[in-house]
C-alpha cells in the first residue's frame, strides 16, 4: 500500500468523537430494530428505567415527593460515595451496553463516511469543453451525456468517466487512489479509461464519455463506502439467524424463569424478598443474549470493506468480499504478477571456439546504448558476471544502430582505426541468421542447437554476432518474482490452487510453471481459453477468482466468481469485474482472499466468544438469585455452592456480570475493526487454534473478568 | 458396584459396536436398493405391497410432496388408533371388556405412538384391548420407526444427489424400512422372547389365589410381539403398565439384556448406514464415536451416583423403585439407554433415580435425542446438530460453510436451528406453563425441587418423543394428556420438515470438492467441537431450570433432605 494522503490510516480524534455523537443517534428504535440483539437490550434498558421509576414513586407517591426522593438519591451518592439502587446500576450499565454497541458501529462507519465526504469535495461541479463537430462549447458537467465528445488539456480535471479516443495524456489519480504519482493514459489499447473527477497534468486527451452524471465511478465509491451497511451479505444474513434465534430462546429461558422460581419459593417455603425482580432478570437476559457479537457483527462487515478500500480496492459489494475467502482456484496472469514484466539476461553461452569473455563484451558494447529493461540487464550482468564497465559509446565514435520491426535486432557500428568497421548485433536467430547470411557467413549449427535447449527451459535466446561470425547467445529468462513461491505454498495450504495464464508455448510456461510452484498453467492463452477454463473449473464446483484489464478481458471477470479488474485496465473491464484494484497491482488478489477469509474468522470467533462467555455469567447471577432458597434455618442456601467466583454479594455479582458484559463489547472494539489476524494454516489447525483462543478464552476470560470488576465495586464501595 | 454388573456392562458395549456396523452395511444396502441376504424371501413382500397400495416405486417426489405424504400417512395412523380406542367396547378381540378410552387419553395415546413417543398415561393391561394393542399401538410401532428411517433416508438423498430436485419415494422407503429392517429383526427377538418366557396369547386375564389366601388378576395378551417391536423401533411403549420391570415383558437376564441391547441397536446401527449412504464412513464414525461417548460419560456418572451411599439413609444405596431381581447396574444401563435413544420404555422407576442420575436421564433428552437417538430420528436430528456445527466451524476457518461438499447457507441454518430448538421452546414454555395454573401443580406427587423435575421430565419425554415417564406425576388429566400430545406433536413434526426442507435444498445444490481449507469433519476435532455445540446448546438452555430441579436436590441430599 502506498502512502495516502487522502485515507484515514486509523481513527483520529474527530471520527472517535462524530461516533460518539452517533451512538447516543442511533438509540432510535427504528435503527435499533434492525439488530435483533441489540434491540432487545434496549428494550431491557428502558424496561428498567421504568422499573426504577416505579421504585421511586413507591417510595413517593406525588411528583414533589418523587423529585425529593431523587435528590436525596443523588446526596447520598454525593456524601457517601454509594449509589444506593441496584436496579439504577444495573439500568446505567445495561444503557451503556447498547451505547458501546452502537459506538462500535458508528466508529467503523466513521472512517468510511470521512472518506466518502473527501470523495465528494473532489467532485466540483467542472465546465466540460465539450466537442460538437469539431467545435468547442463550454457546457457545465452536469449537462454531459454519454457518447458526447469532451477536450482536456493539462490543468483540467475530468468532467466524468470516459476513454480517450484521440491522444495521450499524464493524469493525476489521486483524488481516487491517493497515489500521488501521475499515470499515463492513451487512446487505443488497454490503458484508454479515465475516471471523472482526475486531473490532466500535461498533454490533450479526446475523451468521449462513456457515464450518465450520477453512475460514474466517483458516485458508485461513494455509495459504496456509505452504503457498505445496508446490504446484507449471505453469511451475515445466515449468522443473524443464529444469533436471532439465541436470543429468543434465551428470552424464554429468563421468561420461564420466574414461574420456576415462584414455585420452587412456594414449594421451599421461602419468605425473602422475590428472587427474580424484573430488573435482575433483564440483566441475567442481556448478559445471556449474544450481545458481544451482536454489537459489534455490523462493524466487522463495515471494517472489512474498509480494509479493501484502504488497500486500494473497490468491492462493487459485501457479497463479492465475502465470496473472496471461498475462492479455491486463482487465476494469475504470468508478467506483472508472478514473473517481473520483463525479460532478464541470465547467461552468456558462448559459440565453440570464443571465449565468454568476448562474447560479454560484445554483448554488452551491443546494448550499451539500448534503454529497454533487457538491453539495461544485458549490461549488468556483463558487469556483475565479468567485470566489465560501461564504455563511452561517443568517445569511440560508435553509431548505434536501434532495434526495428523490420531488422528484429539492434546493435552499434564502431569505426576502427584502418580495420573494417566493427559490427555487432544482437537479435533473435532468424534475424541474425539472415542478417549473418547477407554478410556471406554462416550461423553455426550448435549455436542454433544451444539457441533450441535455451528456448526449450523457458528462456529466449539472443544471438550476438560480430559482423559473420557468431560469438554465442544471451540467455533472457522470466524472472520470478521473489517470495512467490513461498506465496503459492501458503495458498495452497488455504486450499487454493493457482493457475498461471501466459501467452507463451507451453514448453516455456511449463518452465515457468515449475520454477514460481504454481499448480497449473494455460499455454498459449487466449481470452476464450480463460473464459473455458473458469467455466469448467465452476463446473467442478470450485471458486474462480482471476485479475484482468484488457477489454477481452472482460467476459471471464465477470464470469469469475471473484473478477478484480486494473485501475489502469478499459472501461469494459471494470464494468465486468465485482472489483477494481486501483493500484493495479495483480498480486493483490491474494490480499484480497486474506480479507474475505478475514471478516469471516472475525464474526466466527466473536460468535464462539460471546456464546462460551454465557457460563460464567450464569455461575454468577444464578447463585445471586438462588441462593437464599432452600436454606436451613441460619444456613446458607444450596445453591451458593455454584457460586464458584466467591462475589462479594448477590447485588455485586449481577451488577459485576452487567458491567462485564457492556465492557467487553468495548474492549472487543479494535478486534473488530482490525479483524482476527489471519494466518495461512490448515482449516483444522486454524479451527484448532481459534477453538482455543476464543472458545476456551471465551469460557475462562469473564470468570476471570467478573471477579475483577467484583473487587473493584467492592474497593470503590458501589455495591 | 461388582464385577458381575462390569462384566454385563462390557459386554452391552461391546455386542452394541460389533453389531452396528454389519446391521447398519446391511440396511445401506437396503436403502441403496440392492439385494440384501434376504432379498429372496422379502422381495415378493414388499412388491405385493406396492401392488395393493398402487405405489410406483420408480416415482420420484419432491421434497414438499415427501413430506406431504409422510403427513398423510401419520394423520391416518392418528386417526385409526383414535378410533380404535374411542369404541374399543364395540369391537372384537376385547375378552376383558374393557370400556371405551376418554376422549383425552385416546388423544394422547393415538399421538405418542404415531409419533414414536410411547407416552403412557394408563396402564395397557387395564385399559386397551388386546384389538388396540395389536392393530392400534403395534401397527404404529412399526410404522412411527418406519417414518423415522425414511425421513433419515431421505436427508442421506439430499447430501448424496447434486442439482436434482427430488429426494427419493416415501412409500418406497417406508416399505422398505418395514419389510427388510423392522419386520425381520422384531420377528426374531419376539421369538426368542417368547422362549424365554414373555407371554403372547390372546387368551384373557387369568385370577389366581395367592398363598396368603388373596385373589390376583394376571394380565395376558400378544405382550411378546409388542415388546420386540418397542424395544426395536424405540417406541417404548410397555404392554403392561410396569413396562419392561414386568415380570411378564421381561422376565429374565436374558431378555434384558436383548433388550436393553435392542433400544440402541437400530439407532446406532443408523448412524453407519449413514456414512455409507453419504459415502462418508469416517464422518459418520466420528459421530457414532460422539454419540458413545456422550452416552458412556452419562452412563457413568448414573453409575456412579445411583452406587455411592444416599447420605439420607445412613449410607444405604439407591434401591428405591427398583427390581431387585434386575438389579442396580442394568437398572441404571437401561436408563441411560432408554433416555439417549428416545425410547422410553423402563424398567426402573426413574422418579426414584438418584438426583445425578436423573438429571443424566433428563440431559440426554434435552441434547435433542441425539444421543443415538430414536430410529433414524437420532440421526437426522443430529445431523442438525452437525449442520449448525459446520456453520460456526466454516466462520471460524474463513470459509462460507460446507457440509459433504454441500454449501451451508441461510436457508440450512434456519431449518437446523427450528430443529434443534423447537423441542426446547415446547419445554420451557409447557413447563412454565404447568407450573403457574392449578390444574398443573395439582399433578405433582413429591413438591419441592423434585416436582420441578417430574414436571419438567414429562414434557421433556413428550416434546423429544423419548415418552419415558419420571413417574410421580398423574398426568391421566385432560389438561396434561392434551399439553402433552401437543407437544408430542409439534416436537416431532417441527423436527421433521425443516429436515426434509434441508434434503430438498441440498439435493437442488451443486457439490463442492474438498480442499486443504475445507474444515474436515472426519476428525476427531470435529467431534468434540460437535459434542461441545451440543452440551452447550442444551446446557446453556436448560441450566437454570436444573439448578432449581436436580442440581439443588442434589446438593440438598448431600445435606440429608430428601424428597
Amino acid at each position: 500500500m502506498s502512502a495516502h494522503g487522502r485515507h484515514v490510516a486509523g481513527i483520529s480524534g474527530r471520527i472517535a468523537r462524530q461516533a460518539l455523537l452517533d451512538a447516543f443517534r442511533k438509540l432510535g428504535p427504528r435503527q435499533q430494530a434492525r439488530n435483533p440483539v441489540m434491540f432487545v437490550t434496549e428494550i431491557g434498558a428502558a424496561l428498567t428505567t421504568l422499573v426504577l421509576f416505579q421504585e421511586i414513586f413507591q417510595r413517593a407517591a406525588a411528583l414533589p415527593y418523587t423529585l425529593a426522593v431523587a435528590l436525596m438519591l443523588l446526596r447520598t451518592v454525593i456524601a457517601t460515595g454509594r449509589v444506593p439502587s441496584l436496579t439504577l446500576q444495573i439500568d446505567v450499565w445495561l444503557w451503556f451496553t447498547v451505547l458501546f454497541a452502537n459506538f462500535a458501529e458508528a466508529l467503523a462507519e466513521g472512517r468510511g463516511k470521512a472518506q466518502a465526504d473527501a470523495l465528494r469535495k473532489g467532485r466540483r461541479d467542472v465546465i466540460a469543453r465539450k466537442l460538437v463537430n469539431d467545435v468547442e462549447t463550454r457546457v457545465p458537467g452536469c449537462e454531459l451525456r454519454p457518447d458526447d465528445l469532451v477536450v482536456c488539456e493539462a490543468g483540467d480535471v475530468i468532467p466524468s468517466d470516459g476513454e480517450i479516443v484521440d491522444g495521450i495524456a499524464s493524469i493525476d489519480e489521486s483524488a481516487i487512489t491517493g497515489e500521488s504519482a501521475p499515470v499515463i493514459r492513451e487512446s487505443g489499447g488497454d490503458r484508454s479509461a479515465v475516471i471523472g473527477g482526475t486531473r490532466v497534468i500535461s498533454d490533450r486527451v479526446v475523451i468521449r464519455i462513456v457515464a450518465a452524471q450520477g453512475a460514474t465511478f466517483i458516485d458508485k465509491m461513494i455509495a459504496l463506502i456509505e452504503g457498505a451497511r445496508r446490504q446484507k451479505t449471505p453469511n451475515e444474513i445466515a449468522l443473524g439467524i443464529l444469533l436471532f434465534a439465541l436470543t429468543l430462546v434465551f428470552l424464554l429461558v429468563v421468561a420461564t424463569l420466574r414461574p420456576f422460581a415462584v414455585y420452587s419459593e412456594q414449594a421451599a417455603g421461602y419468605a425473602g424478598a422475590p428472587t427474580t425482580p424484573l430488573a435482575v432478570l433483564i440483566a441475567l437476559l442481556v448478559c445471556l443474549i449474544p450481545t458481544t457479537i451482536g454489537g459489534l457483527l455490523t462493524a466487522i462487515g463495515i471494517s472489512g470493506i474498509d480494509r479493501l478500500i484502504r488497500r486500494n480496492v473497490l468491492a462493487m459489494s459485501g457479497r463479492a468480499v465475502e465470496a473472496a475467502g471461498d475462492i479455491d482456484v486463482l487465476l494469475l496472469d504470468k508478467t506483472g504478477t508472478i514473473t517481473l514484466g520483463n525479460r532478464m539476461a541470465s547467461a552468456f553461452l558462448p559459440a565453440p571456439g570464443v571465449a565468454v569473455e568476448l562474447l560479454a563484451d560484445a554483448a554488452q558494447i551491443a546494448s550499451l546504448a539500448d534503454e529497454t529493461p533487457e538491453g539495461r540487464s544485458i549490461v549488468v550482468l556483463a558487469k556483475e558476471a565479468f567485470g566489465l564497465r560501461g564504455r563511452d559509446l561517443q568517445k569511440m565514435g560508435a553509431h548505434f544502430v536501434p532495434f526495428s520491426a523490420r531488422t528484429q535486432m539492434s546493435g552499434v557500428d564502431i569505426p576502427s582505426s584502418g580495420g573494417p568497421v566493427r559490427m555487432v548485433r544482437k537479435g533473435s536467430m532468424n534475424a541474425i541468421a539472415a542478417h549473418i547470411a547477407a554478410l556471406g557467413g554462416t550461423l553455426p549449427s550448435e549455436v542454433k542447437a544451444s539457441a533450441d535447449s535455451v528456448a526449450r527451459a523457458g528462456g529466449t535466446p539472443l544471438i550476438v554476432a560480430e559482423n559473420t561470425r557468431a560469438l554465442g547467445i544471451i540467455h533472457l529468462k522470466d524472472v520470478v518474482k521473489g517470495g512467490m513461491r513461498d506465496r503459492f505454498a501458503q495458498l495452497r495450504t488455504m486450499g487454493i490452487r493457482t493457475v498461471m495464464v501466459t501467452g507463451d508455448n507451453a514448453l516455456t510456461a511449463a518452465a515457468i510453471a515449475a520454477e514460481a510452484g504454481v499448480d497449473d498453467f494455460i499455454a498459449e492463452a487466449t481470452p476464450e481459453a480463460k473464459l473455458k477454463r473458469i467455466r469448467d473449473e465452476q463446473a467442478k464446483g470450485h471458486l474462480v477468482a482471476m485479475t484482468g484489464d484488457g477489454t477481452n478481458d472482460a467476459p471471464a471477470l465477470a464470469q469469475a466468481d471473484v473478477g478484480v479488474a486494473m485501475n489502469t485496465g478499459t472501461q469494459a473491464a471494470r464494468e465486468a469485474g465485482n472489483m477494481v484494484d486501483l493500484d493495479s497491482n495483480p498480486t493483490k488478489l491474494i490480499e484480497i482472499v486474506e480479507v474475505g477469509k478475514q471478516i469471516l474468522i472475525t464474526r466466527g470467533a466473536l460468535t464462539t466468544f460471546s456464546i462460551a462467555n454465557d457460563v460464567a455469567k450464569y455461575f454468577a447471577i444464578l447463585p445471586a438469585m438462588f441462593g437464599a432458597l432452600y436454606a436451613g434455618a441460619g444456613q446458607r442456601g444450596p445453591l451458593l455452592h455454584l457460586d464458584v467466583m466467591h462475589l462479594h454479594s448477590p447485588a455485586s455479582a449481577v451488577l459485576s456480570a452487567v458491567i462485564y458484559n457492556a465492557l467487553i463489547i468495548v474492549a472487543l472494539i479494535p478486534l473488530a475493526l482490525h479483524g482476527v489476524k489471519y494466518r495461512s494454516l490448515r482449516a483444522s489447525a486454524l479451527l484448532l487454534r481459534n477453538l482455543l483462543v476464543y472458545g476456551l478464552g471465551g469460557v475462562v476470560a469473564p470468570f476471570i473478568g467478573i471477579k475483577l470488576i467484583d473487587m473493584v465495586l467492592v474497593t470503590c464501595n458501589l455495591v | 458396584m461388582n464385577d458381575n454388573a462390569v462384566t454385563e456392562l462390557g459386554l452391552y458395549v461391546a455386542v452394541l459396536a460389533l453389531a452396528s456396523p454389519l446391521l447398519g452395511f446391511y440396511c445401506a444396502r437396503v436403502f441403496s436398493g440392492l439385494r440384501t441376504a434376504g432379498s429372496r424371501l422379502l422381495e415378493p413382500l414388499e412388491r405385493l405391497a406396492y401392488r395393493l397400495c398402487g405405489i410406483d416405486p420408480a416415482r420420484e417426489m419432491r421434497w414438499t410432496e415427501y413430506t406431504g405424504a409422510l403427513l398423510a400417512f401419520n394423520a391416518l395412523g392418528l386417526l385409526v388408533v383414535l378410533v380404535l380406542q374411542l369404541f374399543q367396547m364395540y369391537l372384537p378381540l376385547n375378552p376383558q371388556h374393557l370400556p371405551n378410552v376418554p376422549w383425552h387419553l385416546a388423544f394422547n395415546t393415538a399421538v405418542s405412538f404415531m409419533t414414536n413417543t410411547n407416552w403412557q398415561s394408563y396402564a395397557g393391561e387395564s385399559t386397551l384391548s388386546y384389538l388396540t394393542q395389536m392393530v392400534g399401538l403395534g401397527v404404529q410401532n412399526f410404522a412411527s420407526a418406519a417414518t423415522g428411517i425414511a425421513v433419515l433416508v431421505a436427508l442421506t438423498r439430499g447430501l448424496r444427489c447434486t442439482m436434482t430436485a427430488t429426494i427419493g419415494n416415501f412409500w418406497v422407503d417406508l416399505t422398505r424400512a418395514t419389510v427388510y429392517v423392522l419386520l425381520p429383526l422384531a420377528l426374531v427377538l419376539a421369538v426368542v422372547l417368547v422362549g424365554q418366557g414373555v407371554v403372547q396369547s390372546l387368551a384373557p386375564a387369568r385370577t389366581a389365589t395367592t398363598l396368603a389366601g388373596q385373589t390376583q388378576m394376571l394380565p395376558l395378551g400378544p405382550a411378546a410381539s409388542q415388546v420386540a417391536i418397542k424395544q426395536l423401533g424405540s417406541n417404548g411403549g410397555g404392554y403392561f403398565g410396569a413396562n419392561s420391570a414386568h415380570p411378564f415383558e421381561n422376565p429374565t437376564p436374558l431378555t434384558n439384556f436383548l433388550e436393553a441391547l435392542s433400544i440402541l441397536l437400530i439407532p446406532s446401527a443408523l448412524v453407519f448406514t449413514f456414512g455409507m449412504l453419504v459415502k462418508a464412513r469416517r464422518h459418520a464414525l466420528i459421530v457414532w464415536v460422539a454419540m458413545s461417548g456422550l452416552f458412556l460419560v452419562g452412563l457413568g456418572v448414573a453409575l456412579w451416583a445411583e452406587s455411592s451411599a444416599n447420605p439420607a439413609l445412613q449410607g444405604l444405596g439407591f434401591w428405591e423403585g427398583k427390581e431387585t431381581r434386575i438389579g442396580l447396574a442394568n437398572s441404571v444401563l437401561w436408563s441411560t439407554a432408554t433416555t439417549a435413544a428416545s425410547s422410553g420404555s423402563v424398567n426402573a422407576m426413574h422418579a426414584s433415580l438418584s438426583p445425578l442420575a436423573a438429571l443424566v436421564a433428563l440431559v440426554n433428552m434435552v441434547m435433542g435425542e441425539v444421543v443415538f437417538g430414536g430410529v433414524g430420528a437420532g440421526m437426522y436430528g443430529m445431523v442438525m446438530f452437525v449442520i449448525i456445527t459446520v456453520f460456526i466451524a466454516g466462520l471460524m476457518v474463513g470459509r462460507t460453510p460446507e457440509y459433504l461438499g454441500k454449501k451451508i447457507e441461510a436457508f440450512e441454518v434456519r431449518m437446523a436451528l427450528i430443529a434443534v430448538l423447537a423441542p426446547t421452546v415446547l419445554i420451557l414454555i409447557c413447563t412454565a406453563w404447568a407450573l403457574s395454573v392449578p390444574g398443573g401443580r395439582a399433578a405433582i406427587l413429591n413438591p419441592g425441587p423434585h416436582g420441578l423435575m417430574e414436571v419438567l421430565y414429562a414434557f421433556t419425554s413428550a416434546a423429544n418423543n423419548n415418552g419415558s415417564a419420571f413417574a410421580g406425576l398423574a398426568t391421566n388429566t385432560a389438561y396434561y394428556n392434551v399439553l402433552l400430545a401437543a407437544c408430542m406433536l409439534v416436537g416431532r413434526f417441527a423436527v421433521i420438515i425443516p429436515v426434509l426442507a434441508v434434503a430438498g435444498s441440498l439435493a437442488r445444490k451443486k457439490s463442492i470438492p474438498p480442499s486443504p481449507g475445507t474444515f474436515p469433519t472426519d476428525r476427531p476435532l470435529f467431534g468434540v467441537l460437535l459434542v461441545s455445540v451440543i452440551l452447550i446448546v442444551s446446557a446453556l438452555s436448560f441450566f437454570p431450570v436444573l439448578c432449581l430441579g436436580s442440581v439443588v436436590e442434589y446438593l440438598l441430599m448431600q445435606g440429608g433432605r430428601v424428597f
